[in-house]
């Protein structure tokens, strides 16, 4: 081990090796090092997970829409989780404009059934959060272009969605995407 | 370096003899930026960004800790805080434009001090660690400058936040979880907010500490000179101090008149309006951009709008925007040439004012402007020429070309002719 330890008669003391051929100091010394580490190395659970969503964060409280007053070709901006959900009621000519198109020649393949649920075509009810980097995509809002494709338009790096909500052109690796949410009645959607 | 003919510490004070044996600082700082540390006797006016650049990290410091003392890191009252330094606070104006304009004259200072460095071949052997721990620093410019333009809290702030953390989620697998880490829920608000702030406090001072890095690695070669041609003989330096002091000095005063035409006449120039509109995490602003000195590096993340081999385009994007930087770590081995200085290196010359700057100066442009097109396809052709020019035609530029003479020494370049030249052969 160590060739200078810096104590003249250190070698008499720790430096021969046992009948089973271990140093009494190799084998302190590994454990001393070895517990130092593992310690060392459970100390960085609580430092890094601290800065994961706190309780209150992760308590997300579900939210209740009233879906009422939205007519066809209309679409409204919520909030689920601090972020924009889109709850948008389509026209039979989207409706029949996403069914046109060949899903498998989608960068996201899905179907508008997929995206909505049965019975429910019309209602398409997304995140408002481009998947690209996160920017509000254009579209729901009264008089807001919606893009080449009818549906929205990312004005941040230029990602276009159809009215399936589905990315058509752009950066943006993803569909819209469809948060967990169920009918409460016929005019109230709840989300989360 | 410390080369033989340096003149030595004598403290002729009792009280500075006293000093001398307690705690040498006075001896340290008189060998470091002192007359006890000789300096090539012709560097230009390129060689005064370091110092500058040390100045601004103090400009920022100090600006900054003033700022901290008023400034509510809640994101319920960090918009109204910020307005409070503006209207309320004493000076607080001042100190918040002084602020951030001296954000904005960092880094000017910095690009200037790279600028120099790509130029002048400084960053090859035998100073190639100082090199590396500048692109360090840089790094941590960038991660300290971003985080600050988050804390006002306003709409860039919150919008800008929000899509550079988007950037991780681009990561296969742990992008998501990764990217909700890092703000401590699913999109910035309060608990992002606060870890910026007391990030943005610390970097700075992790910076210090990399600049003290950097200082000391200068120290062991020495500077280099415009004409590349290491240090020979005692007539090729002069000591730091009165000349460069005096220098440097000038070069400061130079400086602060410019910082100051901004500070004073044109504050808001380089910010964006957007930024006076609280945050709004329902509407994104019609066109986010990063603050200025970053558009160079935006235009190459959004070059990516179509998937490259396997590869989905948002993540090629944000691979290519980090590399463009990380490719600088590689610059001391990709640039093989033994000649330094651009003045010898003619086919070296043209491809960088040619080439690399104005590529760089388009990226800026288009990073900058909407992402429509022609910017896209701009920034697309001139991101392919970017890394072009460094992995391909440095390394091809350094073994075809034929540079230069060389001057004998740094004396026969500033005199015509230098004694020892005919002494020994030339290098
Ligand atoms: C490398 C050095 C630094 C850089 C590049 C930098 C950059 C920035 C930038 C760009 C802003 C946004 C300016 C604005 O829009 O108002 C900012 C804000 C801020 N910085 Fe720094 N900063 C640095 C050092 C520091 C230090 C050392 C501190 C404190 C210890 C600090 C504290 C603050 C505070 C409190 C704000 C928010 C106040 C405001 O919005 O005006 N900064 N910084
Ligand atoms: S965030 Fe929507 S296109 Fe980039």
């Amino acid at each position: 081990m160590a060739d200078n330890t810096g104590t003249a008669d250190i070698q008499e003391h720790a430096g021969t090796a046992g009948e089973d051929g271990v140093r009494r100091r190799d084998f302190i010394n590994i454990a001393a090092v070895g517990a130092a580490g593992i310690g060392g190395i459970a100390t960085l659970v609580p430092l890094i997970s601290q800065m994961a969503p706190s309780a209150d964060v992760l308590a997300e409280s579900s939210t209740e829409i009233d879906i009422s007053a939205i007519k066809p070709g209309q679409a409204i901006k919520g909030v689920f989780r601090k972020q924009p959900v889109f709850i948008r009621n389509l026209t039979t000519e989207e409706i029949a404009k996403a069914n046109a198109v060949d899903v498998s020649s989608l960068r996201d393949p899905q179907s508008l059934e997929e995206r909505t649920k049965p019975g429910k075509e019309n209602w398409l009810i997304t995140m408002g959060v481009c998947t690209h980097l996160g920017c509000v995509p254009l579209g729901a809002g009264e008089g807001e272009v919606k893009g080449e494709f009818g549906g929205y338009y990312c004005p941040c790096h230029g990602s276009v969605y159809d009215t399936a909500a589905r990315i058509r052109k752009g950066p943006a690796p993803k569909n819209l995407e469809v948060p967990v949410y169920e009918f409460s009645s016929d005019t109230v959607v709840k989300i989360g | 370096m410390s080369f033989p003919w340096a003149n030595h510490y004598e403290p002729k004070h009792p009280l500075m003899q006293w000093m001398d044996e307690k705690l040498p600082l006075p001896r340290f700082v008189y060998n470091a930026i002192g007359a006890g540390y000789p300096v090539p006797r012709n560097l230009n006016y390129f060689w005064n960004f370091g110092v500058l650049a040390g100045f601004c990290l103090v400009l920022q410091i100090v600006t900054g800790v003033i700022l901290a003392m008023h400034y509510a890191p809640n994101a319920l009252i960090a918009f109204d805080s910020t307005e409070h330094i503006m209207r309320d606070v004493n000076w607080g104006w001042l100190m918040r434009y002084a602020h951030a304009n001296g954000a904005s004259a960092f880094f000017v200072v910095v690009y200037l001090h790279i600028f120099r460095g790509f130029f002048f071949g400084s960053y090859k052997a035998p100073r190639e660690m100082i090199w590396l721990l500048g692109v360090v620093i840089f790094l941590l410019m960038m991660a300290t400058a971003f985080m600050g333009y988050v804390l006002p809290w306003g709409q860039m702030s919150f919008w800008g936040a929000k899509v550079i953390t988007g950037l991780f989620g681009a990561i296969p697998l742990v992008g998501e979880p990764l990217q909700q880490w890092l703000l401590g829920g699913f999109a910035p608000d309060n608990a992002a907010l606060n870890r910026f702030f007391s990030l943005h406090f610390l970097l700075p001072f992790v910076i210090a500490a990399v600049v003290i890095l950097h200082i000391w690695a200068l120290h062991i070669p020495g500077s280099s000179n415009p004409t590349g041609v290491e240090v020979k003989t005692e007539s090729d330096t002069v000591p730091f101090h009165p000349y460069y002091t005096a220098k440097d000095g000038f070069g400061l005063g130079v400086f602060l008149i410019l910082y100051c035409a901004m500070l004073f006449f044109l504050p808001n120039a380089l910010g964006h309006p957007d930024n006076y509109i609280p945050a709004n995490p329902m509407a994104t602003p019609a066109h986010i951009v990063p603050e200025w000195y970053f558009w160079p590096f935006y235009a190459i993340l959004r070059a990516f709008t179509f998937d490259f081999l396997f590869i989905p385009a948002k993540l090629m994007g944000v691979l290519a925007m980090f590399s463009s930087i990380l490719v600088w770590f590689f610059l001391p081995w990709l640039d093989t040439s033994p000649v330094r200085s651009g003045h010898y290196r003619p086919l070296f010359r043209k491809f960088f004012f040619f080439g690399l700057i104005p590529t760089v100066l388009v990226l800026g442009y288009c990073g900058g402007a909407p992402a429509v097109e022609p910017y896209v396809m701009i920034s697309q052709i001139a991101t392919a020429y970017y890394f072009l020019h460094f992995l391909v035609i440095l390394p091809l530029v350094s073994s075809i070309e034929r540079p230069e003479p060389l001057p004998y020494s740094i004396t026969e370049s500033v005199l015509g002719s230098d004694d020892n030249a005919d002494l020994k052969p030339a290098s």
